[in-house]
């Protein structure tokens, strides 16, 4: 914890005062000079139901599994994990919220946890202690981990997506090194176009890698769905340019982005049809790992390079970001608290980060030290993902409405519309107001 | 003693041997049509129970241009599909009411389809008909006829085309061999009687296989129609309602709205505005193509 306030303060006495059989929170921060520590002691006889989605690298599922071994073992607790489709378990945890029985601890995706606050355990102890242990937290994962000032979720990370190329195709459009700005980002894309060695970027309803980019070409431009009140502004000058932008970048692409969903961009890519994509670490370690010759000989002409910035000159990423949340009706808070800081501890979140080969970037700033984003160079512009990001929704307030805009592809329908020219942009971002509209109505 | 001969009473043994179909059905069908009813007027959301709203999600359904997109694709959706389902269908049932080779086998054939399971299949369309590997472009483009892949599922009208032939080439053995009972049940001395009276191949379709099919189409048009209505699996795994929402059907966009977006209130909102357009199917059908004086050689009042 890195300060003790007046209602920690009490809370601590209070458990003091309860006894160790309670298993209360004792913290101590920097103010008493002390590494800031946490003790939670899991129930008697705890028995967790952990939910998480289904691995996207086998390494993760392996060393995450191994992990909730040790921590069985070092504090007893009977620990199931269940797996589910990614885009499975945001519905299932609000059906637990709502129905008040289910998993213990779920990983979610995103704005879950604001979606139900008030049925969840404050983990701010948590966030607290590992915040001030691991160098502070980055921006985007306080803002989506804390409501109100308290901490409701626990971020785990985000898989992180770059803009991955063929490093001899850019440099033979005439590029030496990978555009940082919006100008040159398009110039770059219309001279691989002319070499036929085209971009692709999913505009079809592509849950991940469509709302990933679209997101980040609205917000380059100073575009964004709502203000600081929530107010639909997404009809502005800024998306306009931006959906301008894609017009003339879409004609840049390979054929058929609008169909695109998720696996298509890295089927094209390693297949040699595409020569920039947006996508996460996994393209590049399939190439890797590849036992087809010709397919391997790839690997070293695959560069990353972190999302171009516009005018803002701030980075406008958006990545699946992943946090851990637990829930009120749990019999065992206690040990949910403690598995949850477990997984987060350094010896136990590196090498789980090392096994999921750099696939989730992690939260927490002290983890930029981990030796997986240099062991291989290609991995370090993986380690910015969510030190660039931006919440979705931004720069209104997640919950409910920022979650079902987002599901109903409102973003990534306007870009496609616009870059497409079914519709004028002004047309296209008249019509995601509108849609907008109806998700942020009080 | 009254309560064996209470037990003895046909009605009340009938009633009790009813109980558990009736129980079931009440548990399983009838509790969540009712509960998806109840919750399209209210304005629920995942893990949060909601407020009665009246027709709100309907209005803003009616307002919404996805939404009646989405209604739009449905109807075409359906009658394309389902006029080539009973034409296909019909003709693959007469092909094989006739006497061929290893008749059992090909019948077997040709229910593959079917029993394929839809998300499997829908797989493999959905790589016949990728941008960049579709099987169908490679084979246009070698032959030299044409010199760019397809983009089968990234034009408007050709996905909706795409989709449509993906779910015809699924129902097309199910309309096809039940076709095909129904032609067996056929007595063959009503057309030895045609040919008697000198009756042409084309009159014998005409006055004799049509009309004795009538009551079997009725029913397999009827199911056929309500499963393409409903359809949800082949247009997720294509093409998740794109490209620019031009093949999204009101299921998937129930879903869409209701699960992930947790918009449970105008998910089932949608849902529910999906049953009248199935009753009017049902009705038609059932009012329309019943057995009637006319199939019989008679005349209808």
């Amino acid at each position: 914890m890195s300060y003790i306030d007046r209602r920690n303060f009490l809370k601590m006495t209070a458990g003091l005062a309860a006894g160790a059989a309670t298993g209360d929170v004792l913290a101590q921060g920097k103010k008493t000079g002390a590494a800031p520590t946490l003790n939670l002691i899991p129930e008697k006889g705890a028995k967790l139901r952990v939910l998480r989605w289904k691995r996207f690298v086998e390494g993760d599922e392996v060393a995450f599994m191994a992990h909730v071994k040790r921590f069985s073992e070092k504090f007893g607790v009977e620990v199931r994990v269940d797996n589910e489709g990614w885009p499975d378990v945001g519905p299932k945890a609000a059906v637990a919220a709502n129905v008040g029985s289910g998993p213990d601890v779920i990983y979610g995706w995103f704005d879950d946890p604001h979606q139900y606050p008030e049925k969840l355990l404050d983990l701010s102890a948590i966030g607290n202690y590992l915040g001030a242990k691991y160098g502070g937290w980055f921006p985007v994962a306080e803002t989506y981990g804390k409501r109100d000032g308290k901490w409701i979720g626990i971020p785990l990370g985000a898989a992180g997506a770059t803009f991955v190329h063929r490093i001899s195709h850019v440099q033979a459009a005439g590029f030496k090194e990978f555009p940082k700005d919006l100008k040159g980002f398009l110039e770059l894309c219309k001279a691989m176009k002319a070499k036929n060695t085209p971009a692709g970027f999913a505009l079809g309803n592509a849950v991940g890698d469509g709302n990933s980019w679209v997101h980040w070409l609205v917000w380059a431009h100073g575009g964004r769905m709502v203000d600081e009140k929530n107010n639909v502004v997404i009809n502005s000058p800024e998306t306009i340019k931006a959906l301008e932008y894609a017009k003339e970048l879409y004609a840049t692409f390979v054929p058929g982005t609008l169909s695109w969903l998720d696996p298509n961009n890295n089927k094209a890519f390693v297949d040699g049809q595409v020569s920039i994509t947006n996508n996460g670490i996994s393209v590049y370690y399939s190439v890797k790992t590849s036992t087809d010759p010709k397919v391997k000989a790839m690997q070293d002409d695959i560069g990353h390079a972190n999302y171009p910035i516009g005018p803002s000159g701030k980075p406008t990423e958006l990545h699946l970001f992943t946090q851990a949340f637990a829930f009120k009706y749990s019999k065992f808070p206690n040990a949910a608290k403690a598995f949850i800081a477990f997984m987060m501890e350094k010896e136990q979140y590196e090498p789980w980060q090392q096994a999921a080969i750099g696939y989730i970037t992690h939260p927490l700033k002290a983890y930029d030290s981990n030796p997986i984003w240099t062991v291989d160079p290609k991995h370090t512009p993986y380690r910015d993902c969510v030190r660039n990001m931006t919440q979705h929704g931004y720069a209104g307030k997640l919950g409910y409405s920022s979650a079902a805009a987002m599901a109903d592809f409102i973003m990534v329908n306007m870009v496609a519309e616009a870059a497409s020219g079914s519709k004028t942009p002004k047309e296209a971002a008249e019509r995601a107001e509108k849609r907008a509209q109806r998700y942020y109505k009080v | 003693m009254s309560l064996s001969r209470f037990f003895d009473n046909r009605n009340v043994l009938g009633l009790l041997f009813m109980l558990p179909a009736g129980a079931l059905l009440l548990v399983f069908l009838t509790y969540p049509l009712g509960l998806g009813t109840w919750l399209g007027f209210t304005d629920a959301k995942i893990g949060r129970t909601g407020q009665w709203v009246g027709l709100d999600n309907f209005e803003y359904l009616f307002g919404d241009s996805v939404a009646r997109l989405s209604l739009f694709n449905t109807l075409f959706y359906t009658v394309v599909a389902s006029v080539f389902k009973f034409i296909l269908g019909l003709w693959l049932a007469l092909l094989l009411n006739r006497q061929l080779p290893f008749k059992s086998f090909v019948r077997a054939v040709v229910l593959l389809p079917f029993i394929v399971p839809t998300a499997l299949s829908a797989i493999a369309f959905w790589w016949i008909y990728d941008t960049q590997f579709s099987v169908v472009s490679w084979v246009l483009v070698k032959m030299g006829i044409i010199d760019t892949y397809i983009n089968f599922l990234g034009e408007p009208w050709l996905a909706r085309m795409s989709t449509i032939i993906a779910n015809i080439w699924r129902g097309v053995p199910f309309v096809a061999i039940t076709l095909l009972a129904g032609l067996q049940t056929i007595s063959p001395s009503l057309y030895e009687a045609a040919s008697l009276d000198g009756a042409s191949e084309w009159q014998k379709f005409w006055y004799v296989t049509l009309p004795m099919l009538t009551p079997i189409i009725a029913v397999v048009m009827t199911f056929s129609v309500l499963f393409t209505f409903t359809d949800f699996q082949l247009i997720y795994v294509l093409t998740r309602g794109g490209p620019l929402n031009s093949t999204h059907l009101m299921a998937t966009l129930a879903f869409q709205r209701g699960i992930p977006g947790g918009a449970l209130g105008e998910g089932a909102a949608l849902a529910i505005a999906m049953v009248p357009f199935l009753l009017a199917a049902i009705l038609f059908s059932y009012f329309g193509l019943q057995r009637r004086a006319w199939q019989q050689g008679g005349t209808d009042k």
